[in-house]
């Protein structure tokens, strides 16, 4: 479960950034190695993206996040780089699921409201984000019961072993 | 009120009365990993504690993404795959035998099913009306486990094809139109419903390349109805009693209907770097390509190879452009072979990839050089998809792949069919 408020810089990404974007696919080699996989997060689109990230920034998209793959890889190096939480305009379908079933939050919400920097408050449990650059409040979507109890146990996997099976 | 064919198959899988909106628990009928997606799903299958599979015979390993491996890592996790296999009683593919989408076309998917695969183009399987997503690892793992998912019912959009394909215009050039007009993100969560009068002769060949990319336009899946065609479909490949008419009702409620009329269209091509980055073949002719591509879970079936091999029979490639084909499974390659399309291939230029995804994402098999140019047949074509991000890569048809092929540059197919 992520902290109920988190707080971190804007890491600002532009609209259809895909799963080849993220990991491509020429690292596949590298999937079995996770921590040598994460080395290579984002790097087609900001160079030495990896090195960059400081532990708890937001990664901030426009729209269709993660269109591509169904490589789970892809959520996974972004948490692990640091990242505390995703935002963008919307999000590919299998991303958003996978991003979710690893832990890693993401909202919904209009990104044009933020900018490359901007010092952000996420207050999850009340679905809104204060930009505390400009002083501007957002408000996200709200994501289905089941979606929102698998990241309050930190994922699938955790949920599954806790509860084991579904619950609706 | 009618249920969308999406609602039906819910329905019936979760026990339920499944409408647009709600979420439900669902019976899995397959459940599948590859290559490149699978060793992630066995440990997170094995780190939640899991040992067996819900479902054995049902739940199937490909080995097609690297494959034949190019890679130490990637051989190691072949060893894995297979000892999961072992370990597991499931099934298993190797190398060699084809791309995953292709085999559970022919050996696997029925009307009405509902299968996951943990790849993105598992709605290719929506051609025989099996209502078939990708998903991640950790879901597939999950799936594997319990022999079920949830799933939030998709609202759809019914894709109304009507009239008859011109000469030189295919399967694959109405799926780019149509992704042109939806849009990357506009079928986002939503069921593509196809119907019309244009389905009475639209073979399964044709249905599986545009299901297979009704993900590129954000959906769910790409569900066909499962009428006549699939029928002899599923009897040619021994499971005719698995076939069960699946229509949806009449009075069914769609977010969206969209017409096409297939009279009216022509060669299409994807240009670079988005899918829906979508142009007549007539406004892009001349742009010269090093490498053609044809194979792929969209457009490397018998019927894909029997376009290009006409369309080269007795012609060369140009000496600037490397032609490289993948039939997209075993019994694809040996049909071709009968027919004499890989001879033709062969002759003309082609070097022939054994079946499985070959150079479709950038592991091997022609991985693309810094500022070239490849006119693909498959269903993607982001920045970096074919190994580089300085490559360009262009999405077409098989007869224009084969033309331009010929020409060594962006070449309309009309001008050989």
């Amino acid at each position: 479960m992520p902290d109920l408020v988190l707080k971190g810089k804007a890491i600002k990404l532009g609209d259809n950034i895909s799963t080849d974007d993220i990991i491509p696919g020429r690292f596949a080699h590298l999937r079995s190695n996770l921590p040598e996989l994460a080395k290579h997060v984002l790097e087609d689109v900001v160079p030495g993206f990896a090195s960059k990230v400081k532990l708890g920034d937001f990664l901030v998209a426009g729209k269709n996040l993660g269109l591509g793959s169904s490589r789970e890889h892809a959520p996974v190096v972004i948490k692990m780089s640091g990242v505390g939480a995703i935002l963008a305009k919307s999000a590919a379908r299998i991303f958003f699921r996978n991003a979710i079933n690893q832990g890693l939050l993401v909202l919904l919400c209009d990104t044009d409201k933020i900018g490359d920097g901007d010092e952000l408050e996420i207050n999850f449990t009340g679905g809104m984000i204060a930009n505390l650059t400009s002083g501007i409040t957002l408000s996200c979507s709200k994501m289905p019961p089941i979606m929102s109890a698998i990241l309050k146990e930190g994922g699938l996997i955790p949920y599954i072993q806790k509860h084991k099976d579904f619950k609706l | 009120m009618g249920k969308t064919l999406a609602e039906k198959i819910l329905s019936l899988k979760s026990h339920s009365k499944a409408e647009a909106g709600d979420v439900v628990i669902a019976d899995v009928d397959w459940a599948f990993v590859q290559d490149t997606t699978g060793p992630l799903t066995i440990r997170q299958f094995k780190e939640s504690g899991f040992k067996v599979l819900a479902k054995p015979q049902q739940a199937v390993i490909f080995l097609d993404h690297a494959a034949p491996s190019p890679a130490q890592q990637l051989s190691n996790d072949h060893i894995l795959l297979r000892r999961f296999a072992e370990e597991t009683s499931c099934r298993i593919y190797e190398v060699g035998d084809g791309i995953c989408h292709q085999l559970v076309a022919e050996n696997f998917a029925n009307p009405g099913d509902i299968i996951v695969g943990a790849d993105s183009h598992t709605v290719t399987a929506g051609a025989l009306g099996a209502f078939a997503t990708g998903m991640g690892s950790s879901d597939v793992a999950v799936a594997l486990a319990l022999g079920k998912t949830w799933f939030r019912v998709p609202e759809s959009f019914l894709i109304e094809l009507n009239g008859v394909f011109p000469r030189g215009v295919y399967a694959k050039d109405l799926i780019l139109y149509l992704i042109g007009q939806i849009g990357a993100d506009g079928a986002n969560y939503k069921a593509l419903e196809f119907g019309g009068e244009a389905l009475a002769r639209m073979t399964m060949s044709q249905r599986l390349t545009i299901a297979n990319m009704a993900v590129e336009a954000g959906a769910k899946v790409g569900l066909f109805p499962a009428d006549k065609i699939t029928q002899e479909f599923l009897m040619e490949y021994g499971r005719g009693d698995n076939y069960k008419p699946l229509y949806p009702d009449a009075e069914a409620n769609y977010e969206q209907v969209i017409p096409v009329n297939l009279d009216q269209l022509e060669p299409m091509l994807s240009l670079p770097h988005a899918v829906d980055n979508v142009r007549p073949v007539t406004r892009v002719k001349g742009v010269k390509i090093q490498q053609a591509f044809i194979g792929t879970c969209t457009n490397g079936r018998l019927e894909d190879l029997a376009v290009a091999a006409e369309i080269l029979k007795g012609k060369k490639r140009h000496p600037g452009t490397r032609l490289q084909v993948a039939p997209a499974s075993r019994q694809v390659f040996i049909r071709a072979i009968e027919k004499g399309y890989i001879q033709s291939l062969i002759e003309a230029g082609a070097a022939i990839l054994p079946p499985g995804c070959a150079a479709c994402l950038g592991l091997h098999q022609g991985v693309l050089g810094d500022g070239e140019v490849c006119l693909s047949t498959a269903n993607r074509n982001f920045k970096g998809r074919m190994g580089n991000p300085e490559a360009m890569v262009y999405l077409a048809s098989p007869a224009t792949a084969a033309a331009s092929a010929i020409r060594g540059e962006i070449t309309d197919p009309r001008e050989f069919t």
